[in-house]
């Protein structure tokens, strides 16, 4: 059955595909993952806030990013990311933007929607009287939230924190629809050169499964580690 | 900066020959539902009877089961959708291959776009299923017994039309997903909303009009479909039944 087919292309293009391909994502994933939880964080804080106008405006962004695809929000940064960095710099014409930066962006910008309701959740998960003690202290709203509220948050998300951070790794893909070159697309670009469809992407699969499966068993692992004892 | 609106360019008329581009759009939203919706409904077959075995008696099944999950589930939407289309008709038989690779030119990449996304939306539901049926009280299922059902007729008649009823609101948004996920079928040649944005913006360089009203366009079909699905969810609410399914996290 596999008579006709070269594994060989996958040793040969091994080196390109984990240093090219692999780092992109991997970085990009990482980045993304620790933009998007602190931008996630500062929305839900905006969502729960009792500033009507904060939180209807937070409220609408995370609705809007979560009612379109990924593909589209990609598309969108794409061409938006040029005229928001002339924006910044005050410059006429867009701006050049590298595709791992326009990535960048998209990926904090769209998981932070994501990221927010977990830690919607996580901070309605602490008990209001720990809000009353910290005030009662004497702290402030930001020591509250920063010494106390926060902290405990994490801890009760930090599980679906992780899970979410594997379905980002997995999304990370969608960015062949860019060009981008992260491992599905050095693969890709390999494959199409030596015309090797199926054994690239069978390896590319097979891959993407061992991480996302070595990841979410390690994350299922701790959440029996950490849970709450109350 | 420099960006030339121009709103009036929906009326214009697309290279393509279709007619205007609002109407080329439109199009795209009928391609995403024809997708959405056929790979929901076998993704609600699959994953019903995947989530109900997992949860049945039989090691063997329920373990069958667990790995079909994480197969579809640990492999991006994306890499699926290339098994499908590039890889699978190679691994056929060279002659329901060759029939496969020379379908006409739409269903050619709507076949298996509608295959990928049935699989991996079937794996979303089956977790959904399994999470109601666990959630509900063990005595439903000794109740069941008790009054000298089967295991099949208890599955039948007790424990999955309560299901049903409780998992209605995560289904929704896996309804929601599935729509979504529909526009990564683009990168397989299925003209649907999303592709007939940006093949828009190429005709016509009026980027931020095209996004804008896909954008739109998705809205208004998240709206409708959560406008429908809260009349059923009240239809079939289960009476004095608070309690709703702890929706499994995370995903889109």
């Amino acid at each position: 059955m596999f008579s006709g087919f070269d594994f060989d292309v996958i040793r040969r293009s091994a080196g390109y595909l984990f240093r090219e391909g692999m780092s992109f994502t991997l970085t990009l994933t990482f980045l993304a993952m620790a933009g998007g939880i602190f931008f996630g964080t500062l929305l839900a804080m905006l969502r729960l806030s009792k500033f009507r106008l904060l939180s209807a405006i937070a409220g609408s962004y995370v609705n809007l990013m979560r009612s379109v695809p990924l593909v589209l929000v990609i598309f969108w940064f794409f061409f938006l990311v040029p005229y928001i960095g002339a924006w910044i710099i005050g410059a006429k014409d867009p701006v050049k933007v590298g595709a791992f930066l326009s990535c960048l962006v998209t990926f904090t910008m769209f998981e932070a929607a994501y990221y927010c309701e977990i830690m919607r959740a996580g901070i309605q998960s602490v008990a209001r009287g720990q809000v009353w003690a910290g005030y009662a202290l004497g702290l402030d709203y930001w020591q509250t939230m920063g010494k106390i509220v926060l902290p405990q948050a994490f801890r009760n998300m930090l599980p679906v924190l992780l899970t979410q951070t594997v379905i980002l790794f997995q999304d990370t893909s969608l960015v062949y629809v860019i060009s981008a070159t992260d491992f599905l697309g050095a693969a890709a670009k390999v494959a199409n050169r030596d015309g090797r469809l199926v054994e690239m992407y069978g390896f590319v699969a097979v891959v993407y499964f061992i991480v996302s499966f070595g990841l979410s068993s390690l994350v299922k692992n701790l959440q029996s580690r950490i849970a709450i004892i109350r | 900066m420099r960006y030339n609106w121009n709103w009036k360019i929906f009326f214009d008329l697309e290279p393509g020959g279709s007619g205007t581009y609002l109407a080329y759009l439109l199009a795209g939203l009928g391609w995403t539902l024809a997708v959405a919706l056929a790979a929901w409904l076998v993704a609600l077959t699959i994953g019903t009877v995947v989530g109900t075995l997992r949860t049945a008696p039989g090691a063997l099944v329920a373990k069958f089961c667990a790995a079909y999950v994480e197969i579809f589930r640990n492999i991006p939407l994306l890499v699926q959708m290339f098994l499908w289309f590039f890889v699978l008709p190679e691994l056929l038989p060279t002659a329901l291959g060759d029939w496969i690779k020379q379908l006409p030119p739409p269903w050619g990449s709507y076949v298996p776009a509608v295959l990928c996304l049935s699989l991996y939306t079937s794996v979303r539901v089956a977790e959904q299923v399994r999470a109601g049926i666990q959630s509900l009280p063990r005595g439903q299922t000794m109740a069941g017994t008790a009054i000298g059902l089967s295991l099949a007729q208890t599955y039948r008649y007790v424990v999955l039309p309560m299901t049903f009823r409780i998992v209605l609101p995560p289904l929704t948004s896996e309804f929601l997903n599935c729509i979504k996920n529909s526009s990564v079928a683009l990168t397989i040649g299925v003209m649907e909303l999303t592709a007939r944005a940006r093949a828009m913006q190429e005709f016509s360089f009026q980027v931020f009009e095209a996004f804008t009203a896909a954008t739109l366009i998705y809205l208004l079909t998240n709206l409708v479909v959560v406008a429908g699905m809260r009349v059923l969810e009240n239809r079939v609410r289960v009476p004095g039944f608070v309690g709703t399914a702890p929706s499994v996290p995370g995903g889109h």
